[in-house]
């Protein structure tokens, strides 16, 4: 099995002391919190940091909670937890459909929320679905907090707004009464990268869509999301061809790059798809059926 | 042969012979004490690591190791350019740069010249620790000249191609074999050219041709490979622990190309985490290990990761295919040709008999009666891993039956015909067995049509395809597909059949000791295959000894007699018998001591199991184990006949034997993701008596999933540039829990009428069946689509490209 | 650094790396093969082991984090000679023929009943959907994880 070069470790006691101990580490310190996305890393030796700054210990960074309008996930909280919170299934399908097809159980024991964000893989999951449900990351430095719309996140692929003496500390997503959501995959096999993913929520009233939101990932959309489909579909019936309208939209917003997942036409096909088939799940969940 | 009797039960709930019982081996395992290479510590013991080439095609202009050997805790770093200033001393001359493959080619065992594929053997490092080696990889500073490497098999004999291997001065790509030719033919090619030709020429006659690939794809047993060796310099004894199928085959070859005395060399294959073909091979790293212990003085371990046993050790498979088949419009088939292009890497080192280069594919004209078959094989290097035979091919069995089962299928398309009763058109009937193939195979034995009866009952068939009509109307996809395989294994009889010059019969040794207890000495060893309760069955059932106390010992090369290893389900076939031969040799010899015990001739004797009785006096008699002390005793023996109770033979098997077996599998497809989901698999087999059922049971669920893995998601592919693209287990997908369903098992047992208890092998059954079945169900699925052929693995992708009349070339890089 | 990892209830302390793996600690600062490794992805599961209870692949995790922590690995399933009813199952139902990846799939199964003491056939096979078997097909794996379902007390177990 492969090993990681040579590395420094220190375990974070509060918030402020992982801040500080990577004030004083500079770029050459990771944060290390569920760990997999950065030991497999620095295992193959892609990364290779000089010290890494463990925040398990950090409880602070825990639990999953509603505040006013808006739902709070701690950064440590992980995919198990997720998966399993009765909060978020009261409020969001989507979060259990998307977890469960996200790694295994046992990586799900470990991954975070905010170790997923932070990673900004082009194609995790769950930037699709905090895109999706226009979530926003709050981040601290020594400076102090400041939050940040998910879909301003992001800078490319692996790259976050997130600043070297910085911690993601929160995911929050909007409370939304009435909303119906959903997430679909296509994958290889199970655990597998998504091939393409989509994760959406709406909100139908009075016959209508009055909000909706799309998120995309592992096909190159801007942000994980799809904006022009989205507006499209506010103040038209949920029909299916206006669903289907939308569906293609999103996926004219996706650059996809052909990989052994699959060429670029079949992802395309897919992006519009599986939006159509989350519409129609998402549509359907809000008006109560 | 053997009926289907009570068996009686041993005190300790046992079957005194065949039937299902608890393994002897599970006892460490699921105590975590299993004993693998890894496991395995030795006082002062150095740990090493390789590095290896990133490119396809080079040529090494210098490596600089300077740094490297300076970092705290390496020992040593060695190149090519050191192996080549060693003799060998040697029948094989060269030096110890370059080493002997099982078919005769050469391998370099470091890069001298050039690197030939992408993960090739540059440099070896030895250090303190398996941490300090990886880090000195990293110092090793190599200047690479990169050549443009050839990637693509249809391409690799063009005019013009980069010739991979300059260094055997050849001119081309081709390779030739050891008879000097560089293509296999076997069949009669100009009677089935006629059949095919007329049967083309005759409105009331079909003939269908198909491209059909196996893609590369890798066996990738759980355990990687490795080996500890450590030569003593005192007592000049080389010690390897090592992860081997064939122990006594890899001491000769040590001994032959390294010149060490043969007798000094002790292999020990201890606990192996699978090998399905993978541990064949005699790897450059294990090579590596035995050249640092040498150097060092201290033993020296090398395990492989998880990349390196991907990239680097035996691939299989990786065969283009071009298959006709001649049928009347009614369904009876005429003919069938296969033109095949073999992909063989850089070094050829395929593993099968040596009269055999292609090893066992022309068993393609499969479970069908008809009169002319014809195969041409043609094998070029590529800029790629060797290998080919492995993944539980049976000598390249997989192949041959993914392609007869392919394009009957597209035959039944073709003809509007339902695939089952297509098959049972043409299926051998029992009264022509023994069968010889067009292609000269003898089949034992079989029941086809019998044992296809039996799935397609199982299955419920006819109401499934009910189902199918049903569910088309409503515009959802589901497929049906049927495997008939047939196939020869238990490699093989002397006459014709041997690795290296190395014969395939299987020595063996039966100690009964004084008490009665006794121990049974095999050359197969087991990588799971349960050999050591097994085993203990056959002598159980031939002398009546409680397995259990009956100890089977194996893997160790200083207290066991010589075979070829256990791979291509020879283990049954040949060392079974032989455990059934010499557990006989001991109850003659026993019926002797018995006479000379009871004052009576041998001839007085009768045998009941586990005792000789006088006939027509039952109760005069004695049990083994009264004769066991009674032949360590002082009693008096007949002139001639020597004491004790133990025995050896060697077997040679007078012909291979052939299990066969029937697979429905049934899928759902949906068309918009081009997501298969295997809904069930029916798997009905033949493999002759069964010892013990539940791990004949066991074999068959593994090779199944392989099924799986191989027609949905394994794949080898490789980009213009010469990169692996399945080198680590996110790319090279392996079937989960998940993906595989509940396996509907039946049976048939239809004896071998030529092995002394009528089993045949069983190991590869399922893997070499199930690709076909899976396969043929998803096409079955799309044919309302019009797709008559996509090649494995049929990932969404694959599946919807499919549907769009565009399907997707496996082996390279999707574009 | 120095790290204190109480294994099987049995604190393991010695000096290492901050880059060991808890595998590489577990196989040789503590001297327990029974937990193996078998890629270098996170993708095979042959490394599973609990961290506080909970099932982690220790190929993934340095043992520093576990520094302070308990660990569970299949060796410490057995108690005072007295096999547990997942062991159990794997050898009443042919659930393992090489035995590489059964520690691993053991002690997922453990937890997996100890959460969830009767789970469906599909909530097994998701629950070893992160571990791969190469040898058994999975069939008889689901069956020893049934058998200790339906065989929970030690008393029940015979070898």
């Amino acid at each position: 099995m492969q090993t990681p070069a040579p590395v420094d470790y220190a375990r974070a006691t509060s918030v402020a002391d992982a801040i500080a101990l990577l004030e004083k580490h500079g770029e050459e310190a990771r944060l290390l919190a569920g760990g997999h996305s950065l030991l497999p890393m620095m295992k193959l030796r892609l990364a290779r940091p000089e010290i890494l700054i463990d925040l398990n210990d950090l409880d602070e960074l825990r639990g999953i909670r509603i505040e006013g309008d808006e739902i709070v996930v701690g950064a440590m909280v992980t995919h198990a937890e997720i998966l399993d919170s009765p909060v978020l299934a009261e409020h969001y399908a989507i979060f259990r459909e998307a977890e469960k097809v996200i790694a295994d159980p046992i990586v799900r024991n470990k991954g975070t929320i905010g170790g997923s964000m932070c990673q900004a893989d082009p194609s995790e999951d769950l930037s699709a679905v905090g895109s999706a449900l226009k979530g926003s990351v709050v981040i601290q430095g020594s400076g102090g907090k400041r939050t940040l719309a998910l879909r301003e996140f992001h800078e490319g692929p692996y790259e976050t707004k997130v600043g070297d003496a910085e911690i993601l500390t929160e995911v929050r997503f909007p409370i939304r009464p009435g909303a119906g959501s959903a997430y679909e995959k296509v994958e290889r096999r199970v655990g597998d990268w998504p091939v393409a993913s989509v994760g959406v929520f709406v909100v139908v009233a009075g016959g209508v869509v009055t909000d909706c939101g799309i998120g995309l990932t592992a096909v190159g959309a801007e942000h994980f999301c799809a904006p022009d489909a989205e507006a499209y579909l506010i103040g038209k019936a949920p029909t299916e061809e206006n669903l289907a309208a939308a569906a293609q939209l999103a996926a004219d917003a996706c650059t996809p790059y052909a990989d052994q997942r699959g060429p670029v036409d079949y992802k395309l096909h897919l992006a519009c798809e599986l939006t159509l088939r989350a519409l129609r799940k998402a549509a359907a969940s809000s008006q109560g059926a | 042969m053997t009926a289907v009797e009570e068996v009686p039960l041993s005190a300790a709930g046992n079957p005194i012979g065949f039937g299902s019982m608890r393994r002897v081996e599970d006892a460490r395992f699921v105590r975590g004490q299993g004993n693998y290479v890894d496991d395995v510590n030795l006082p002062g013991m150095l740990h090493s690591a390789i590095l290896r080439s990133p490119h396809a095609h080079a040529r090494i202009v210098s490596i600089d190791a300077s740094a490297a050997e300076a970092l705290p805790g390496v020992v040593a770093v060695i190149t090519g350019k050191i192996l080549e200033g060693i003799p060998r001393p040697s029948l094989l001359g060269d030096n110890f740069a370059w080493m002997p493959t099982l078919s005769y080619d050469t391998q370099a065992v470091l890069a001298t010249d050039k690197v030939r594929f992408q993960g090739q053997e540059v440099a070896y490092v030895i250090a303190e620790s398996r941490y300090i080696a990886k880090d000195a990889l990293e110092l090793i500073d190599v200047e690479y000249e990169i050549l443009e490497p050839v990637m693509d098999a249809k391409r690799a004999l063009d005019a013009g191609a980069p010739i991979i291997r300059d260094d055997k001065g050849q001119t081309d790509n081709s390779i030739t074999d050891v008879h000097g030719n560089k293509t296999w033919e076997s069949g009669n090619a100009e009677s089935t050219a006629a059949a095919i030709a007329a049967a083309k020429a005759d409105p009331n006659c079909v003939v269908v041709t198909q491209e059909i690939m196996y893609p590369r794809v890798h066996p990738a047993p759980m355990e990687t490979c490795g080996s500890v060796s450590y030569l003593d310099k005192v007592t000049g004894q080389l010690t390897m622990y090592t992860t081997t199928q064939a122990p006594h085959a890899h001491r000769t070859v040590y001994a032959m190309v390294a010149g060490l005395p043969e007798q000094k060399i002790r292999i020990i294959s201890p606990d192996i985490g699978g090998g399905f073909g993978n541990k064949v091979p005699v790897y450059p790293g294990y090579v590596l290990s035995v050249i640092g212990t040498i150097v060092t003085g201290k033993p020296v371990k090398w395990m492989e990761d998880r990349n390196e046993n991907l990239v680097s050790t035996g691939f299989a498979r990786d065969y283009h295919m071009t298959a006709s088949i001649a049928a009347t419009k009614e369904g009876k088939i005429l003919a069938v040709d296969v033109d095949v292009l073999a992909d063989h890497g850089a070094f050829n080192g395929v593993a099968q008999p040596t009269n055999y280069p292609a090893g066992f594919f022309n068993i393609f004209s499969g479970s069908y009666d008809y009169p002319d078959a014809h195969c041409k094989v043609t094998p070029v290097y590529t800029n790629k891993a060797p290998g080919g035979v492995a993944y539980a091919c049976s000598f390249r069995i997989t192949e041959a039956a993914y392609v007869i089962e392919r394009v009957v299928d597209c035959l039944a398309q073709e003809l509007q015909m339902d695939p089952a009763d297509l098959r049972l058109k043409n299926l051998l009937r029992p009264e022509q067995f023994p069968y010889m193939s067009p292609t000269g195979w003898e089949y034992d034995s079989g029941e086809y049509e019998k044992t296809m009866r039996v799935a397609m009952d199982i299955a419920g068939y006819d109401e499934l395809r009910r189902e199918q009509a049903e569910k088309r109307a409503k515009g959802e996809y589901m497929g049906i597909g049927i495997s008939f395989f047939t196939e020869g294994v238990g490699a093989g009889p002397r006459r014709d059949m041997d690795i290296l010059g190395l014969g395939m019969a299987d020595g063996i040794e039966l100690r009964v000791h004084p008490t009665g207890k006794a121990q049974l000495r095999l050359s197969v060893q087991s990588q799971g295959q349960g050999h050591e309760t097994t085993f203990a069955q056959i002598v159980a059932h031939e002398l009546g000894i409680p397995p259990e106390d009956i100890e089977v010992l194996h893997g160790d090369t200083d207290n066991t007699p010589f075979g070829l290893g256990t791979y291509g389900s020879r283990s049954t076939p040949v060392s079974g018998a032989a455990a059934s031969v010499v557990a006989r040799k001991v109850r003659d010899r026993a019926r002797i001591v018995a006479a000379a015990a009871l004052e009576c001739a041998p001839d007085d004797l009768d045998w009941e199991l586990g005792r000789w009785y006088v006939k027509g006096d039952r109760e005069r008699g004695k049990t083994i184990a009264e004769i066991a002390l009674l032949s360590h005793s002082s009693l008096e023996l007949p002139e001639g006949v020597e004491g004790h109770l133990d025995a050896t033979a060697v077997y040679n098997p007078p012909n291979l034997t052939y299990p066969y077996g029937c697979y429905i599998c049934v899928v759902d497809v949906d068309p918009g993701t081009g997501q298969v989901k295997i809904r069930r698999f029916i798997a009905v087999d033949d493999c002759g008596t069964r010892i013990n059922p539940m791990i004949v049971e066991g074999q068959v669920h593994g090779g199944l999933a392989d099924g799986v893995g191989m027609a949905l998601m394994e794949l080898i592919a490789f980009d213009t540039d010469g990169n692996n693209l399945g080198g680590s287990f996110m790319d090279y997908l392996l079937p989960t829990a998940v993906e595989c369903p509940d396996w509907e098992l039946g049976e048939t047992v239809t004896p071998s009428p030529h092995h002394p208890i009528g089993a045949k092998g069983v190991g590869e059954s399922a893997t070499v069946g199930s690709p076909a079945a899976v396969v043929n169900a998803v096409i079955d699925a799309l044919s309302p689509f019009g797709v008559r052929h996509a090649d494995m693995p049929l990932t969404p992708a694959n599946v919807w490209r499919a549907i769009q009349g565009n399907a997707i070339r496996v082996d390279m890089a999707v574009e | 650094m120095e790290v204190t990892i109480t294994i099987n209830g049995t604190p393991v302390t010695s000096e290492i790396e901050p880059r060991t793996l808890l595998v590489h600690f577990v196989r040789e600062n503590a001297g327990l093969r029974g937990t193996h490794w078998g890629c270098d992805t996170s993708n095979c599961g042959t490394c599973v082991l609990w961290v506080d209870g909970s099932p982690v692949k220790s190929c993934t995790m340095l043992a520093a984090q576990a520094d302070g922590h308990e660990v569970t690995t299949v060796e410490g399933l057995e108690q005072g000679g007295v096999l547990d009813p997942i062991q159990q199952g794997f050898m009443e139902c042919h659930g393992l023929q090489c035995g590489f990846c059964t520690p691993g799939m053991m002690m997922t199964g453990r937890w997996l009943l100890d959460n969830n003491p009767n789970p469906s056939e599909a909530e097994i096979r998701d629950c070893i959907s992160g571990q791969i078997c190469r040898c058994t097909g999975y069939k008889n794996i689901v069956a020893s994880i049934q058998w200790a379902a339906e065989h929970p007390a030690t008393s029940e177990v015979t070898a």
